[in-house]
């Protein structure tokens, strides 16, 4: 079955706190951390992209998979914040960790959920036997007006995945996916920061398209709720995925082994993947994760992952998620400002 | 003109500055980074095979950078180091992800995969290794 071969994950170490940010609006801190349910967010530094972010992951996946990446067919990066306009991240990465220059790639844009969508892609290549293995990575620098609710959130991360037949981690049991023309957070062509629909991004978009994919999933595989130990769904904020869980009928225990949202913002393209790598660094061999993606515009990807034994020796080859949360240095709203705005 | 860089001469770099690949001559033994297509040492006696370094090694010495050429005016004060790799060549470059008691000569450092060069705002972005504390 195809599975999970090696996964990685990075953050940059820049943090900056919701209180910084609110004391430059003259917002309300205690209120704005409450509704959203978030602490801190990470912050790349000025030499840091979509692309280098990508490169890391992929090479912490690299590190647990142990294989050539010779042997890799294809990579598919997932973002909203590619560095090139036209010229693709995946091919940077691709020479960054040594694939040779016998893969397929592409940069895949969907939103947040870009990076489930390669999973999908990976996966079927793998299935119809035209590669060996693949790469699907998510990974963002997300953009944010300042002084729009976004700011307290938009961050920085990313998760790499490694897909293939054998030697997995944990084995991908199923997906679903639910998708619809929904206009509730957009960026057109040229323009800096995005758009979004204030609260028009709840119930008719993310809640519609995480509750419907994931259900849909749990009656493709005739599974309910009670069959998941760890549950991840995108994280936009730390109020977004307890809601859904709790729609869903999930004991709100299950959510804690991946939700890094308040501790590093929302990553965008890479963050249900990094609570899934987040699950997977804890997980104990048989258990079932959930991981529910979602993207603006508007799509969810759910995906049902059985973990299997060799998650505890293979897992110790590379760096956790929780070592990066840890690792960090807070930077002040003008220090925040010269990092992302380079004045 | 939208970028002023020579496109091809980053281009031919980018295999030995992503992934840190340069040269060991199977004659004498001797590694050179960046790599090289003669060995200095045995001349034409010599042979030359590519090597994948170790991305680890320490610091030599430092210093910090507070009137920076063009193109990194925005990255002041940085601190750039000679660094001994692991497999023995010795390379120049910027440190980054640093505490300021990082920064002394003997400190174990590791690559990452860093933006270099953007030329300008129409340009390519130089992609490359830099290292920081291991």
């Amino acid at each position: 079955m195809i599975g999970i071969v090696g996964y990685g994950g990075y953050i940059p170490r820049f943090r900056i706190k919701v209180e910084e940010i609110a004391s430059v609006w003259n917002a309300d801190a205690k209120a704005i951390k409450s509704g959203l349910n978030i602490e801190e967010k990470s912050v790349p530094s000025m030499d840091e992209d979509t692309a280098t972010i990508a490169v890391e992951a992929a090479l912490n996946a690299l590190k647990m998979a142990e294989i050539d990446p010779k042997e890799i067919g294809a990579i598919y990066v997932g973002s909203e914040s590619h560095p090139y306009a036209v010229k693709p991240t995946a091919t940077i990465v691709g020479e960054a960790i040594g694939c040779g220059a016998e893969f397929t790639a592409a940069d895949t844009e969907f939103a947040c959920k870009a990076g489930t969508a390669g999973i999908q892609m990976v996966m079927g290549l793998i299935e119809g036997g035209y590669i060996k293995f693949g790469l699907a990575i998510g990974s963002d620098t997300a953009q944010s007006k300042p002084g729009d609710a976004l700011e307290y959130t938009a961050s920085a991360g990313g998760a790499a995945f490694i897909l293939g037949k054998n030697n997995v981690i944990g084995e991908i049991e199923g997906t679903f996916s639910f998708s619809s023309d929904t206009p509730d957070f957009w960026r057109r062509d040229g323009i800096e920061y995005p758009s979004h629909g204030g609260r028009f991004t709840g119930i008719p978009a993310y809640f519609k398209h995480v509750v419907s994919a994931t259900q849909g999933l749990m009656k493709k595989l005739g599974l309910k709720s009670s069959d998941f130990d760890h549950v991840v769904f995108h994280m936009p904020n730390g109020k977004f995925p307890i809601n859904a869980a709790k729609m869903l009928g999930f004991d709100l225990e299950k959510l804690k082994a991946g939700f890094v949202v308040s501790k590093i913002g929302n990553t965008y393209s890479a963050s249900s993947l990094l609570g899934l790598a987040a699950i997977l660094d804890v997980a104990k061999p048989g258990q079932r994760i959930l991981i529910t993606s979602y993207g603006s515009g508007a799509g969810s990807d759910a995906f049902s992952i059985k973990v299997t034994d060799l998650v505890e020796e293979k897992r110790k080859k590379t760096k956790k998620i929780q070592d990066y949360i840890d690792d960090k240095e807070y930077v002040t709203y003008a220090h925040y400002t010269r990092l992302r705005r380079g004045i | 003109m939208g970028h002023e860089s020579s496109v091809p001469l980053f281009w031919r770099l980018i295999k030995p500055r992503y992934q840190l690949i340069g040269t060991k001559c199977t004659s004498c033994g001797n590694v050179f980074y960046p790599p090289k297509f003669l060995c200095p040492v045995c001349r034409k006696e010599g042979k030359l095979e590519e090597i994948k370094l170790r991305k680890t090694g320490k610091i030599l010495t430092f210093s910090i950078i507070r009137s920076a050429p063009a193109g990194f005016e925005k990255e002041t004060p940085y601190p750039v180091a000679i660094i001994e790799l692991d497999d023995g060549p010795k390379l120049t470059s910027q440190i980054v992800d640093y505490k300021e008691e990082d920064l002394k000569i003997g400190r174990r450092v590791e690559a990452c995969f860093r933006r270099i060069y953007t030329d300008g705002k129409e340009g390519i972005i130089n992609y490359g290794l830099k290292f920081r504390p291991a």
